[in-house]
């Protein structure tokens, strides 16, 4: 193909646009709509998606000491949780540090903890686990347990790392991933079927003009172009508006005081954060299904 | 240039368009193609460029098989071919010159060359002044000279024109034979199906008639025959 023939093809497929009138506020409507929807759900699930692994990063090993541990037993204690590959933060908790958050927690009335300092602190030191996968919780909490008992002095009173609720909450977690992304993939199915019929129906209507192009010598590739070039269009023109529509609804939602207020304690993701995946998203599904609807569907009025 | 044998044509719905027809028309000569409506004219004319495929037999043009020829050849063969169409065919959203310029565009002539070739083409169907109308805005003759001046456009070695006089009125009607014999005599083939019993009677040339599908009559400088 000269290069002048693909200019032509591009300057055709713009025009084509705009010379198709109804037919591309058709198109356009059809995918802005879908991709609306697509886009809302898509945002409601990657919100749900944070605020699940925000729970589970809350999940961690507490491991309490005996009381009275040697010292150097609990910085060996320390080394060898640091030295796990598995685990992301180990933190020490003095008797004095726990006693300080005791009084943070009890703040209106703490005459009870009066008289626990020193000497006389019951309260066990301890150690703070946090794991690289939440999900190996479980499995690293037994495996600390277990290396500290086949040591000749144990030091760890007990273990605590929700056991029972964990287990629990990873299961919804998984739940709810798994049908938000289900609901995600069905709802992009079915905006891509209705979105690739509109773009047929305004071809069919095309067809006369394509089997014209045929009977005056035109190969499928010079028809095809074109329509390539306009449904690209359409699709970023189809894709943008519901885009830049949710985008800025969500700028607007994540600055509003109110919407927080109601939300509680659950936080939203930034709209940053969101504002490119899904730009991005929506923009490649609207080009794909805009350049191939386009493409397909020209294909069965090319044997002229 | 132009050969059939023994071609038949049967459409779906069990009409026999065509029941074995003949022919040989050699490089440069000008045929009128003559016969009441219904005859098989049109569909005579459908099968040169292979809009219509023969249910049976076979067609050359050119020396090539228009039975065997690779879909992907097709547009190359008819590049060689200008088709004057009945009902006109113009792209409804394209302009008068632009409807001929896309003729030229489809053999990826340069842009400056379109522009000259159009007008020149355009000018001789006396159409200058409608350049950038819409064929809706065009009367029946004008959109059948802008078939015209597409057709021709590029020079084809065939002229193919299926009753290219049928809404004109005669003063243009001759101005459209005019045309047609220039370039047959600048070694353009044409085979023309008409109704125009005082063209084909002035302007002699090879007549051939089909009735009920099958030719009953070529002559080398034959008359029209039909009183109509």
């Amino acid at each position: 193909m000269k290069i002048r023939t693909f200019v032509r093809h591009i300057r055709e497929g713009v025009k084509s646009v705009f010379r198709n009138g109804w037919m591309t506020v058709a198109s356009i409507s059809a995918m802005s709509v879908s991709l609306l929807i697509l886009g809302l759900f898509m945002m409601l699930a990657i919100n749900v998606n944070q605020f699940a692994q925000h729970l589970e990063s809350q999940v961690e090993i507490r491991v309490f000491l005996k009381v009275n541990t040697a010292e150097e037993d609990v910085s060996r204690m320390e080394f060898d949780l640091e030295s796990m590959p598995a685990v992301k933060n180990v933190t020490f908790v003095s008797k004095q540090q726990a006693l300080s958050y005791l009084r943070t927690v009890f703040k209106d009335d703490q005459s009870f903890l009066d008289g626990l300092e020193g000497e006389n602190n019951p309260l066990n030191e301890s150690f703070t686990v946090e794991v690289k996968e939440p999900r190996d919780v479980s499995t690293v909490a037994k495996a600390i347990e277990n290396w500290d008992q086949q040591e000749p002095k144990p030091i760890i009173e007990r273990l605590r790392w929700g056991q029972g609720t964990v287990e629990e909450l990873f299961r919804w977690t998984e739940i709810i991933r798994n049908v938000g992304l289900v609901f995600v993939g069905l709802l992009g199915l079915t905006s891509m079927f209705l979105i690739a019929n509109t773009i047929k129906l305004t071809i069919i209507a095309r067809r006369r003009e394509i089997s014209i192009m045929k009977l005056v010598g035109a190969t499928n590739s010079f028809i095809r172009w074109p329509f390539f070039i306009e449904g690209i269009f359409l699709g970023v023109i189809g894709s943008m508006i519901p885009a830049s529509a949710l985008i800025y609804g969500y700028y607007r939602l994540t600055q509003s005081e109110q919407f927080q207020h109601f939300l509680g304690f659950v936080q939203l993701v930034d709209w940053q954060t969101i504002a490119y995946p899904l730009g991005g998203l929506l923009l490649v599904i609207g080009l794909v299904i805009g350049a191939w609807g386009s493409i397909f569907s020209v294909r069965k009025f090319l044997k002229v | 240039m132009i050969e059939m044998h023994d071609v038949w044509k049967t459409y779906p719905d069990g009409t026999h368009a065509l029941r074995g027809v003949n022919i040989k028309v050699h490089k440069n000569e000008f045929v009128y193609v003559v016969g009441p409506s219904g005859a098989g004219k049109s569909t005579f004319m459908k099968l040169m460029y292979r809009e219509e495929m023969p249910t049976k037999g076979q067609i050359f043009l050119d020396n090539f098989n228009l039975g065997r020829l690779k879909q992907r050849k097709i547009p190359y063969v008819r590049r060689n071919i200008g088709v004057i169409f009945q009902d006109y065919r113009l792209l409804q959203k394209l302009t008068v010159f632009e409807n001929v310029a896309f003729a030229m565009e489809v053999i990826e002539a340069p842009k400056k060359l379109i522009k000259k070739r159009a007008m020149e083409v355009l000018e001789l169907v006396n159409l200058q002044d409608k350049l950038s109308n819409y064929p809706t805005q065009l009367s029946g003759g004008e959109q059948q000279r802008v078939s015209i001046a597409r057709a021709i456009v590029n020079n084809p070695s065939v002229i193919i024109a299926d009753e290219p006089t049928g809404n004109l009125d005669p003063e243009t009607s001759w101005g459209i034979m005019r045309i047609l014999e220039e370039i047959n005599f600048r070694g353009a083939t044409i085979v023309m199906a008409t109704h125009n019993k005082e063209i084909v009677n002035t302007l002699r040339k090879r007549v051939i008639a089909i009735e009920k599908g099958i030719i009953v009559r070529d002559e080398l400088r034959g008359e029209y025959g039909y009183e109509d």
